[in-house]
């Protein structure tokens, strides 16, 4: 790692000001499990850290005017065991249950999920976000195959690695970020953006703004998330799926579904909302909806059979969420 | 060498084949057990390797100037002619950086500047287009082959292979060495401590006698820690130029790129056979590739010695990565998986169950069909076979398909040359040492449970000292050797340790020294036990001198002794579920029937057979160097893309080992090798047998258990 | 003094807000107190330390002692340990939260030290391998992982340990299932799984009061 200053700040405002105008002068440190790594790879070589752990209301999770409140430094353990969470948002807590470490669990928190840089190897060797090497773009002709079959017609072909990610967006959740020019907040999808210049970042986050918290609207959706993994411990998905749907008279209606590990933001895959849509989630219309979802999908030259794997996650999904009781 | 050294009969031994907790155990769960990474020295500088960050290319600039200027960087190593460097691999060592912290050491790297001329790496070795000369092996004539392929009912062909993997020791590659009061101190991370300062005379400017070894613990080797290294000569050259201490060893990513692979493999394979079951003839050409250099033939057909008419082509390809190193039995996982897949393939094409094909038209092909055949049928028992078997493809409705699938495999493992001295001091203490070391083995609980068992006393009694060069000289463990090797040392040493003992002690006892028995921890009359001393009363005798006697193992001598001998043979049967959705493969139940002759020591050597099989799901489903195809970089040089199999993925795991009379006559047979090299065959077996297709290429992820259900029109 | 601290070498551009007064020469550790701790309260009103990015004296609480440790914030709690505490049970495999073999249970919950800031642990109860047995005095689940051979070289023995432990405290009665997801987070090259899922329910058995 390049030697940096470390401060931790007690206080929102102070940690704020701590934070430099520019990407690279700094960085925020939440559980340390993604930037720490960053830093040893110098993905990221910042002059300042600032530590969120002594800000104790970035923590836990409430109710607050019909929505969940997570604060953006809960950890995923606390986070996935949360009676309210496994009631009300199983898309949320089976994408980190399917994790598998503890170790992981008790540092790594909501806001990292949602911050943390993509796993691209070509990123992470220091090739650079959009894995340039010597105007060769590296995931054209190189080895693709955990890459980007969605949103992949630019230069970014990484997947966005966030768990998290199409489950908050599937059920319409919101994040809230501080500034030194005051609070913002967006929808959830509006937050991840594909970056296409190597100095951009993967999200609207400003290099002094801070993820304070994620609310969830406690509208009683059924929802699933359906991740492909071929392990049973610590490593990433495949492909994974959310989704959220209302079920009305056997019918499902408000439809929302969201891809991960596709494209280098979490995808919405409206195609296939609407091949759920007013019809009931049996298996007949879950694998229309796989289909409908893969339908304008650009695969790579090596990660053709995520095509397959999404099929089968939306397909899963829609089937886990119609399950429930 | 004395008849009185053979092994005891089974119904006379106390500690021998026994259960016995392995005994650096409780230093190692507690953290105590220091190995080379963990040795820390007064005033120890830290150094860094840096490795070439391209895979083929000439240095034509190297610039140290601002790291050796910067605070606490104490001096820098580089290779020999930096200018003009040939880069054959990314990784390659050009310099070590000795500093006062580990982090000033890593950031000096960044501050030593290189300029590359790059050049055009060979990368793809997934077709022969980059081999070398063919090279062809015939059994039989060329005219023969071909007949038989005219004549025969049934050809059966496929392409198999499997993709580099590296040897990923979780201790990496390294040592600490120290020069103190002249002498050359080196704490490595080595299989090889008898010989490990060999390398380092000139670079130390000493006479190997003061190049002094020492490796308690190790992490892990696997074939790929035999020798000292370029960067183990870095640090002893850091540590001459500094004066001080120096530790170096390898960072993980260039651990995973220099320190050791297995070649990857493929093949194009022919079966020629009858519908009835009776095979004809063999054709194979394969071709695979160990970095630079490193690849030989795999034995093909594997196992099948005697079948005839055949003919085998091979290609070396050189390709820009880091290079091969002896890789736990080395190529026979590939030979096992190419050959066992090519006959379930050709059982299949027969419409024939496997496990009758192999009993009825493989096994006699081998050199082992006695053993295989009373080894199949307690496999196919111990994971009910009969309940679940089904000609290829599982018809089940639903997406997951369950199959089975079998392996054979064989190893030599005869034990190495050894010595070992054991030593009875006057107060009953006993020790034995030997210049060997500990894999995880077990070399520590072998050489107590052999010195204990030969003198009467409990494995606590005894204590073994292994892991200096100062002790006497053991081979380096590799290829299942060790084992047989301490054992048979060590026994000779104690046999040789009692009886000077019993020529002490029997006039004490008014009889001659062969009517004596040491027993129970009792120097006693054979059949008259109450003539006898306690242990520590019969040491007494000794005086004031303690008593040391030499054990040397030489093979030959020692097989015909019966105390070691080689030609392990073994099955397995793998029971895997397979999401035909995903491409996901998950093992149910995994069994291993194995034969290695006498068992020292049951618990370790139980823990062998169990680690082989595990290490074997790891490479069959994660386990893949993955190298980027234009550039030649390994792109995963870390632990989280080079992926190993955790607890949660390794199936029911069953072992059953074949002891008792017929096996147990054989002696000690090595057991590291064996055990490793069938898993990726049964697997890739048994999926075939679950999905109805071959997924060829290892591993067997997702993308290519998807692909193969595309290419054969299975996918839903 | 604000002056002068402002003009260290330190971040251009950046603000720099420092710590006053009340903190002894040296020891800029003052802001980075145990979070509730008796004076924490009183510091934390102070403006936040920028310590680093060269060495600063902090102090850590390691298998309940106190141990004083000078280190730049660049420093993992991983090297903290094994390179100034001498406290080497505790692995350096992978070095990037993968493997498990740095596993340290932090406030009594699993973590991987590699992935933590020497600093960051200030103020927070460490427990390392050593901290568990000694070969004199194995836990239960030391015993267990003797007793059943769930170990060969023994590289990745202490993060599993470490793990384990951290695991039935908060999981007393897990099937074979859960205790092997329950370990997810580390890794063995050795192969020493089948020992290890006997060993983590012997001890599960033994810490629920079985024989």
């Amino acid at each position: 790692m390049k030697t940096f200053e470390y401060a931790r700040p007690s206080s929102l405002d102070e940690a704020i000001e701590l934070l430099g105008e520019d990407w690279g002068q700094t960085e925020v440190l939440a559980g340390g499990t993604d930037l720490v790594t960053a830093m040893k790879q110098r993905i990221t070589t910042p002059d300042r850290v600032v530590s969120l752990q002594d800000i104790e209301e970035l923590r836990g999770v409430s109710e607050e005017d019909g929505a969940l409140r997570i604060g953006a430094m809960t950890p995923i353990g606390p986070f996935m065991r949360d009676s309210r969470v496994r009631e009300h948002f199983p898309a949320l807590s089976t994408a980190m249950e399917g994790m598998a470490a503890p170790q992981v669990y008790s540092r790594a928190t909501i806001g990292g999920n949602l911050c943390q840089r993509p796993r691209c190897w070509y990123f992470r060797l220091g090739y650079g976000l959009l894995a340039q090497d010597n105007g060769r773009v590296m995931t054209e002709d190189g080895e693709n195959r955990y890459h980007a079959i969605f949103g992949n017609d630019g230069a970014a072909r990484f997947v966005h690695p966030s768990g998290l990610a199409p489950g908050f967006i599937a059920l319409n959740a919101e994040i809230h970020l501080l500034g030194p020019d005051g609070a913002r907040s967006m929808a959830m999808e509006d937050f991840f953006r594909i970056p296409s210049a190597d100095g951009e970042r993967e999200t609207a986050l400003a290099p002094n703004e801070v993820v304070t918290h994620v609310t969830v609207p406690l509208n009683g959706k059924r929802n699933a998330t359906y991740e492909v993994r071929d392990r049973g411990s610590l490593n990433w998905p495949l492909t994974a799926a959310a989704v959220a749907f209302s079920l009305n008279n056997g019918v499902a209606e408000d439809v929302r579904i969201v891809l991960g590990h596709v494209a280098p933001t979490p995808w919405d895959a409206p195609e296939a909302a609407e091949a759920l849509e007013g019809a009931a989630p049996d298996e007949e219309t879950a694998i229309a909806c796989g289909n409908a979802a893969v339908e304008g999908a650009t695969p790579l030259s090596r990660n053709g059979y995520k095509t397959q794997l999404v099929r089968t996650s939306v397909k899963r999904a829609i089937l886990a969420a119609a399950q429930q009781a | 060498m004395p008849e009185a050294a053979a092994w005891p009969p089974q119904d006379e031994r106390s500690v021998l084949g026994k259960k016995i907790p392995r005994l650096d155990g409780p230093d190692k769960v507690t953290g105590r057990a220091k190995y080379a990474f963990d040795i820390n020295r007064p005033d120890m500088l830290y150094a860094k390797v840096l490795g070439a960050k391209h895979a083929a290319a000439t240095v034509t600039e190297f610039d140290p100037s601002e790291a050796e200027a910067m605070e606490g960087v104490e001096a820098i190593w580089v290779q020999p002619d930096i200018d003009g460097k040939t880069i054959h691999y990314s990784g390659q060592v050009l310099a070590a950086v000795a500093a006062v912290t580990e982090e000033i050491a890593e950031e000096a790297l960044h501050r030593i500047h290189v300029a590359y001329e790059l050049r055009d790496p060979v990368t793809d070795d997934t077709t022969p287009e980059h081999g070398g000369n063919v090279d062809e092996d015939v059994r039989g004539s060329i005219e023969d082959v071909e007949q038989a392929f005219e004549d025969a009912d049934v050809v059966s062909s496929g392409h198999y292979g499997c993709a580099t993997i590296t040897h990923c020791c979780l201790e990496p590659h390294g040592h600490v060495a120290e020069f103190r009061d002249g002498d050359l101190h080196i704490w490595a991370s080595t299989q090889n401590v008898s010989r490990y300062g060999q390398g380092l005379t000139d670079t130390a400017e000493l006479p190997q006698d003061r190049i002094h070894v020492i490796c308690e613990h190790m992490g892990g080797g696997f074939g790929s820690k035999l020798g000292d290294d370029i960067w183990g000569r870095a640090a002893v050259h850091l540590a001459k130029v500094t004066g001080k201490p120096v530790k170096l060893l390898l960072d993980r990513d260039l651990e995973q790129q220099i320190a050791g692979s297995r070649p990857s493999s493929h093949a194009d394979v022919e079966i020629a056979l009858n519908n009835d079951g009776e095979i004809l003839a063999w054709r194979s050409h394969d071709w695979g590739s160990g970095g630079q250099g490193g690849y030989n033939r795999p034995h093909l057909p594997y196992t099948l010695s005697n079948l005839s008419p055949a003919v085998m082509r091979t290609q070396r390809v050189a390709t820009n990565r880091g290079s091969a190193r002896a890789w736990r039995a080395p190529l026979h996982p590939n030979g096992c998986l190419i050959t066992m897949a090519a006959l379930e393939d050709a059982a299949a094409a027969i419409g024939m169950d496997a496990l009758e094909f192999f009993l009825n038209h493989v096994v006699d092909l081998t050199n082992n069909a006695e053993a295989y055949r009373e080894e199949l049928p307690i496999a196919a028992e111990m994971i009910s076979y009969q309940d679940k078997a089904h000609l290829r493809g599982d018809e089940t409705p639903g997406p997951v398909k369950r199959g089975l699938g079998i392996a054979l495999h064989q190893w030599g493992g005869m034990g190495h040359n050894s010595n070992a001295d054991v030593t009875i001091h006057p107060d009953g203490s006993v020790e034995v040492a030997c210049g060997t070391q500990d894999l995880g083995t077990g070399s520590r609980t072998v050489l107590a449970i052999v010195v204990g068992e030969t003198l009467g006393l409990p494995v606590d009694r005894v204590h073994p000292k292994i892991g200096r060069n100062a002790y006497p000289i053991s081979g380096a463990s590799g290829g299942s050797t060790t084992i047989g090797g301490i054992s048979a040392a060590s026994r000779l040493a104690a046999v040789a340790a009692r009886d000077a003992l019993f020529e002490r002690v029997a006039p004490e006892l008014g009889v001659e020294p062969g009517e004596l028995e040491a027993r129970d921890g009792r120097v006693q009359e054979q059949g008259n036990p109450e003539n006898g001393m306690s242990w520590e009363e019969a040491c007494g005798v000794l005086g004031v001198d303690s008593l040391t006697e030499r054990g040397e193992c030489v093979p030959p001598q020692a097989a015909q002794a019966g105390l070691i001998s080689a030609g392990a043979a073994g099955c397995q049967i793998a029971d895997v579920s397979v999401d035909v959705e995903t491409g996901v493969v998950k093992l149910n139940e995994f069994v291993c029937v194995q034969d290695c002759g006498l068992i020292v020591s049951m618990e370790t050597a139980r823990s062998q057979v169990f680690g082989g099989m595990i290490m074997g799901v790891s490479y069959a489903l994660y386990e893949e160097a993955i190298y980027d195809p234009v550039n030649g970089v390994m792109l995963n040089p870390d632990l989280e893309f080079y992926r190993l199999a955790s607890m949660a993925e390794v199936g029911d795991l069953k072992v059953h080992m074949m002891t008792g009379p017929r096996y147990d006559e054989r002696g000690v047979i090595g057991l590291g090798e064996p055990p490793v090299i069938g898993p990726g065959a049964a697997i890739s077996n048994a999926i075939a047998n679950a999905c109805g297709v071959r997924v060829g290429m290892m591993p067997m992820t997702p993308d290519r258990v998807i692909q193969a259900l595309a290419e054969g029109g299975k996918l839903a | 003094m604000a002056n002068d601290e402002a003009k260290r070498p330190g971040v251009e551009g950046l603000s720099r807000r420092t710590f006053l007064k009340s903190v002894g020469a040296g020891s800029v550790g003052a802001g980075l107190l145990p979070r509730g701790g008796e004076s924490g309260a009183a510091q934390a009103a102070e403006a936040p330390a920028v310590v680093g990015p060269g060495e600063t004296s902090i102090t850590l609480s390691i298998n309940g002692e106190t141990r004083e440790v000078s280190v730049e914030p660049r420093v993992t709690l991983l090297d903290a340990l094994r390179n100034r505490l001498d406290l080497t049970g505790s692995k350096k495999v992978c070095d990037e939260g993968t493997c498990g073999a740095c596993t340290v249970l932090y406030d009594g919950e699993p973590a991987y030290a590699c992935s933590i800031l020497a600093m960051e642990a200030e103020g927070h109860e460490i427990t390392t391998v050593e901290g568990l047995g000694t070969p004199d005095e194995l836990s239960a689940v030391q015993e267990c992982f003797v007793k059943h051979d769930a170990l060969q070289c023994g590289f990745c023995t202490p993060g599993f340990v470490v793990a384990c432990t951290a695991y039935l405290r908060e999981n007393p009665e897990p099937t074979p299932e859960e205790a092997q997801r329950g370990l997810g987070g580390n890794y063995c090259r050795c192969g020493t799984y089948a020992g290890m899922r006997e060993a983590v329910l012997d001890a599960a058995r033994i810490l629920r009061g079985g024989e």
